[in-house]
């Protein structure tokens, strides 16, 4: 087990480093990004002078780079800043967005993931019948509209033509947790649908390439059974290519649903980044870069070490 | 899902028919007059009660509630009643009516102003308004660190004079008949002096901000004290940010909100044949401009501003880009809603005839002529763009539509390049749009125009009290940015807005999108 | 006829699948052959229905939407099939010498690929999109950086696999540089797996576009592409107009075909290997 401490350890390390140039990198582009908070926040009334007073009052006189080291020490004492376009603080910002992000990835994840697993499975153990192609034409349609679509016209049946469904996701704190479930069933289930069909075409892939495998082939010519083949030997192995897609799709729901927010008015993470990039709000940015650099650099290690876990042959070695 | 492509064919089939019958009534009348909705409501006194829930397009998690920072329309509707209020309202005909002022009243030669506050108009903490919370909440304008989008506006008051707790004097650089305009802004609410932190929306408006989340959502019951009689009837207010026009239209027409800003024109009319929901359609002042650096060649060439002038075809783009709701712009920024207006100018039409003419007097035929655009100038400037080049074709004249990024274009675009696209709120007086955007000195004069009898007349104008003097240099004034000004103005769109039917009003102004952006203090439900 | 002999062996669902890649990519080739208007003309009132001679009608500007549909075809094909080629070129070099070279060129290439795939794709690509401006040549570099990166982890993880087989030890023991080793024995092993990343692949940018246009940023107008269409279409749905559903049925076609042939490759050379 000593060496898989050691691993984690020295992934972590490099996750550190890593996310430590990502902010850098942020940090460069959006210093690169023409125009600065000042003139976007002023927009089309700026002025020479209200620009000038508006630099000062937000610190961007300063050079660049006391800016970055006094935001990297502020960040390391735990303080994310206030944004610099309306001053509230950014950790109360981005709180609230962060665990609305969440809640829709794990709502999604929840119906998605075991699914996903049940029917790739079936699709494999039952490769070339109808149910396998049945599974494999409408996962295949599924992945095939863009999601903006599938949104809309989900709107579209479920909330204008059925009215059964609320089109608008727009979910807040006066909220009961029964209300904001039924708000967010159409951005689930279009997030679902995505993943789902992406979950269960891995899992099929994994399974079959598992039992198509020589040592397979071995055990069928040895004579053991049908059920034993797969209980003991397909699913333990498809295990660890399995843990690997739902994860990466985890972190997907996490990070790349910003079209989905638009669509549903969904006030997640990714609208917030997009307002504060066109703002040049950069505490905001980087914080959120940071979360969602994080997000997946941990999602990454929690794959690999489950897939050490999880697989036989690396666990023995252990 | 085939089987749901079919029913949806069918089913759009049967519906377009019907549209096409009457998108060609629309096409036939163009800017509907305020018809159905408000004269039903004139028959039924306001009632109270509800909770009035508004989709707006014009919020952003960047938003600040500090007045001198407001620019998306969400926060600017928060000083009209809603959590604040200005000393000054525009009514729905244009004219200055008393709101947080009681009355006001100019000294001879227009330099000094003498404002009666309201008495008993309390802020949501129960501390009652003074000449001191109105003092600091227009002085701290003037405060240069502070970069305050209306500095310039309220930088000519040179002194703030308290005379009692409910007389304020305004002393000015010069003489200003239009000041008490100045004061209706939506960035000039008043609010407790000495505030520091804006965030919690302290005011004196209809309205207590409950909860509110920049860019989501904002929450706010009834203020029971309010001052104003026979406003604010609801008893919540309830605002969603939805960028999304579809987002808005959905939340509509599924009863999720009550009232949306800025629906599809494209889908308006369709819109506005659902039994449930009405078409808030108001001849008002949006101009899409076309500026041009007059300073810069070949620009500075006014025979091809002329010729360009009279290479677009503005009905084209009436019916195109604004899909009949608004009217024909006359190269001038004085909206037909606004006082002084000069109507009576004949109406520049497309004449590829004398654009060619003007072209060949200015010397540059075969030149080709660079339109820098981006749909952040307005929705739509790009198709805008193209149609123009069409149009200018045919007079010979060639012109290159750049698209620019949406990010960034007033930084880098609008007022930089030589000829770009652009949009302005018609202000209310004729002097506060010249002054803004049309004198020498003016940083927002995007057309770099310098006209010294014009800048003559604007001051004059400015401190003359006799209406009919005045009438005639303001139509003196615009007839002259018509014919040598630097800019193109095709189009004037309407205030166009979408509400269930359930929301009732009585003539919606015009000036400002939602009932001059007081819908929340204004309207009510009928049942 | 090696060729003609492999097409008959196809299945079904293959031959449909090529049938409607050939349908897609004809329509793009001709575009200015069959498509009955120019690209951005205006030819007659807003959302007309199907029929009138305009096939399927017209869309938000009065354009005809056939002829937007196959110059779309046209457009999105042609920038999406640039910015794969572009992604697996310097994709599979960059795995291909990170694999074969080790050491520093690994260390080095390997970091750079996690820093970048750190960061959420759509959203790095809205900011380089709104630092350089939304411009064709902008679009494809920075989309096809991003999708390297995902080519390179493939490329590299396939050619550690093959470079520790025995024909490559003995290929580098009988002498042979780094170069004749990844040309001549990884390159030609690695290809199927290769090739099948590449169809999966130009579906997830031809999606990754669409949805890039979709925010506003993606190919610019007045240029046909199926993902502005369906954005700039999208409020028809809900009047229930069926003009939306055209290119995003599109892009659903193109995809679905491109899968189907993909899939059928990947058995084929599974029951090669196996043989």
């Amino acid at each position: 087990m000593d060496s898989l401490k050691k691993m984690v350890v020295k992934r972590l390390a490099a996750g550190a480093v890593t996310v430590l140039v990502v902010s850098i990198l942020i940090f460069v582009g959006v210093e690169a990004l023409p125009g600065d908070p000042a003139t976007a926040i002023l927009g089309q009334q700026a002025t020479p002078e209200n620009l000038a007073a508006l630099r000062k009052e937000l610190k961007l006189d300063m050079p660049p780079h006391v800016r970055y080291f006094s935001w990297v020490s502020d960040v390391a004492r735990g303080d994310l800043g206030r944004s610099l376009t309306n001053q509230r603080p950014v950790a109360e910002m981005i709180g609230w967005r962060f665990s609305n992000t969440l809640f829709l990835a794990l709502a999604a994840a929840t119906v998605a993931v075991p699914l996903a697993i049940l029917l790739g499975m079936l699709a494999a153990l039952y490769r070339e019948s109808w149910l396998d192609k049945l599974l494999s034409i409408s996962s295949l349609s599924a992945i095939s509209f863009p999601e903006f679509f599938v949104g809309y016209i989900l709107i579209a049946i479920f909330a204008v033509k059925l009215g059964i469904l609320p089109g608008v996701a727009s979910i807040h704190s006066g909220m009961g947790f029964g209300q904001k479930l039924l708000a967010i069933v159409l951005p689930t289930i279009t997030l679902m649908l995505v993943v789902l069909a992406h979950m269960m075409r891995m899992t099929r892939a994994a399974i079959i390439g598992i039992l198509t495998s020589p040592y397979i082939e071995m055990a069928k010519l040895k004579g053991v059974g049908r059920r034993r083949i797969i209980y003991h030997h397909a699913i333990p192995n498809a295990l660890a290519p399995i843990i690997n897609v739902v994860i990466m799709d985890l972190a997907w729901l996490v990070v790349g649903v910003v079209v989905v927010e638009v669509v549903f008015v969904y006030p997640g993470l990714g609208q917030l980044l997009v307002d504060a990039v066109s703002k040049r709000d950069l505490p905001v940015v980087q914080a959120s870069g940071l979360i969602f650099a994080c997000t997946y650099i941990l999602l990454n290690l929690t794959a690999d070490v489950l897939s050490i876990l999880t697989n036989p042959k690396l666990r023995t070695a252990n | 899902m085939l089987r749901l492509l079919e029913e949806m064919l069918q089913r759009g089939e049967i519906s377009r028919r019907k549209f096409l019958a009457l998108s060609a009534a629309i096409g036939a009348s163009i800017a509907l007059p305020m018809g159905g909705p408000s004269s039903a409501a004139f028959a039924a006194a306001p009632k109270k009660g509800g909770r009035l829930r508004l989709g707006l397009q014009g919020g952003s998690t960047s938003d600040s509630m500090d007045p001198a920072k407001f620019n998306d329309v969400y926060v600017q509707m928060t000083s009209m009643g809603f959590l604040r209020n200005p000393l000054v309202e525009i009514d729905a005909k244009g004219n200055a009516i008393p709101d947080l002022a009681e009355s006001w009243e100019a000294q001879p030669g227009a330099k000094v102003w003498v404002f009666n506050l309201r008495k008993g108009a309390e802020f949501h903490n129960g501390k009652s308004v003074d000449a001191d919370d109105v003092i600091f909440s227009i002085q701290r304008h003037q405060n240069p660190e502070l970069a305050s989008q209306i500095k310039t506006l309220v930088q000519p008051i040179k002194v703030f004079k308290k005379d009692g707790p409910h007389r304020v004097i305004f002393e000015l650089e010069g003489p200003n008949a239009d000041f008490p305009y100045l004061l209706a802004d939506t960035r000039a609410p008043i609010v407790p002096a000495g505030t520091t932190d804006f965030e919690d929306g302290m005011g004196t408006g209809g309205y207590q901000l409950v909860e509110y989340e920049p860019g989501v959502r904002a929450f706010a019951k009834r203020f029971p004290n309010y001052y104003k009689a026979g406003r604010a009837h609801f008893d919540e207010v309830e605002v969603t940010i939805m960028g999304d026009v579809n987002a808005r239209t959905t939340a509509l027409k599924t009863g999720q909100v009550d009232v949306i800003n800025r629906p599809d024109r494209k889908t308006a009319h369709l819109l506005d044949r659902m039994k449930e929901i009405q078409l808030v359609n108001v001849k008002g002042g949006l101009l899409y401009t076309f500026p041009m650096l007059c300073d810069t060649p070949p620009f500075d060439n006014n025979d091809l501003r002329l010729a360009l002038k009279y290479s677009v075809d503005r009905e084209d783009m009436l019916k195109t880009i604004l899909r009949g709701y608004g009217v024909m712009g006359n190269d001038h920024p004085i909206a037909p809603i606004v006082k002084y207006s000069a109507v009576d100018l004949p109406q520049r039409a497309y004449d590829p005839d004398k654009a060619r003419f003007h072209l060949k007097k200015a010397g540059l035929e075969g030149e080709t002529f660079r339109l820098h655009t981006s749909d952040a100038a307005f929705a739509g400037a790009v198709d805008a763009a193209l149609l123009w080049q069409r149009h200018a074709k045919k007079a010979g004249i060639q012109v290159e539509v750049v698209r620019e990024p949406v990010d960034g274009y007033w930084d880098n675009v609008w007022n930089k390049k030589p000829w770009s696209a652009c949009f302005w709120f018609a202000r209310v007086t004729c002097d506060w749009m010249f002054t803004m955007a049309y004198a020498a000195e003016a940083s927002a004069n995007d057309m770099h125009w310098k006209h010294p009898y014009f800048n003559e007349l604007l001051v004059a104008a400015r401190g003359e009290l006799d209406d009919q003097k005045r009438a005639k240099m303001y139509g003196e004034m615009q007839s002259l940015v018509r014919d040598e000004g630097g800019v193109v103005i095709p189009m004037i769109a309407n205030m166009v807005d979408a509400a269930s039917t359930k929301v009732k009003f009585e003539n919606p102004a015009g000036n400002q999108e939602l009932d001059g952006m007081r819908a929340i203090e204004r309207w009510w439900f009928d049942a | 006829m090696q060729f003609l002999r492999t097409l008959r062996q196809t299945t079904i669902s293959a031959r449909i699948g090529m049938a409607m890649v050939l349908i897609t990519l004809l329509a793009a080739i001709l575009a200015p052959v069959i498509a009955p208007y120019e690209e951005a003309e205006v030819v007659a009132d807003v959302w007309l229905p199907p029929g009138d001679g305009h096939l399927l009608g017209t869309d938000q500007l009065g354009r005809d939407l056939f002829t937007r549909m196959v110059y779309g075809a046209r457009n999105t094909i042609a920038i999406a099939l640039l910015i794969t080629c572009l992604a697996f070129l310097v994709g599979v070099v960059g795995g291909l010498l990170a694999a074969t070279m080790r050491g520093w060129v690994d260390m080095l290439l390997s970091r750079i690929v996690d820093v970048v795939m750190a960061f959420p794709a759509l959203i790095l690509s809205l900011m380089v999109l709104s630092i350089m401006g939304a411009s064709i040549p902008v679009l494809i570099i920075v989309i096809s950086l991003l999708d390297a990166t995902k080519v390179y982890r493939l490329a590299r993880a396939l050619a550690m696999d093959i470079e520790v087989m025995e024909f490559v030890e003995a290929a580098r023991l009988s002498g042979e540089g780094t170069w004749w080793i990844i040309t001549k024995e990884i390159l030609p092993n690695a290809l199927p797996a290769l090739i099948a990343e590449f169809g999966l692949r130009f579906c997830f940018i031809f999606l990754f576009i669409s949805a890039l246009s979709f925010l506003g940023l993606g190919i610019q107008p007045p240029a046909a592409d199926w993902g502005s269409m369906v954005r700039d279409n999208a409020g028809a749905i809900s009047f229930d107009m069926m003009t939306p559903l055209w290119p995003a049925g599109a892009i659903a076609f193109l995809t679905i075909g491109i899968n189907l042939v993909v899939d059928w490759f990947l058995h084929r050379s599974a029951q090669i290997r196996a043989r």
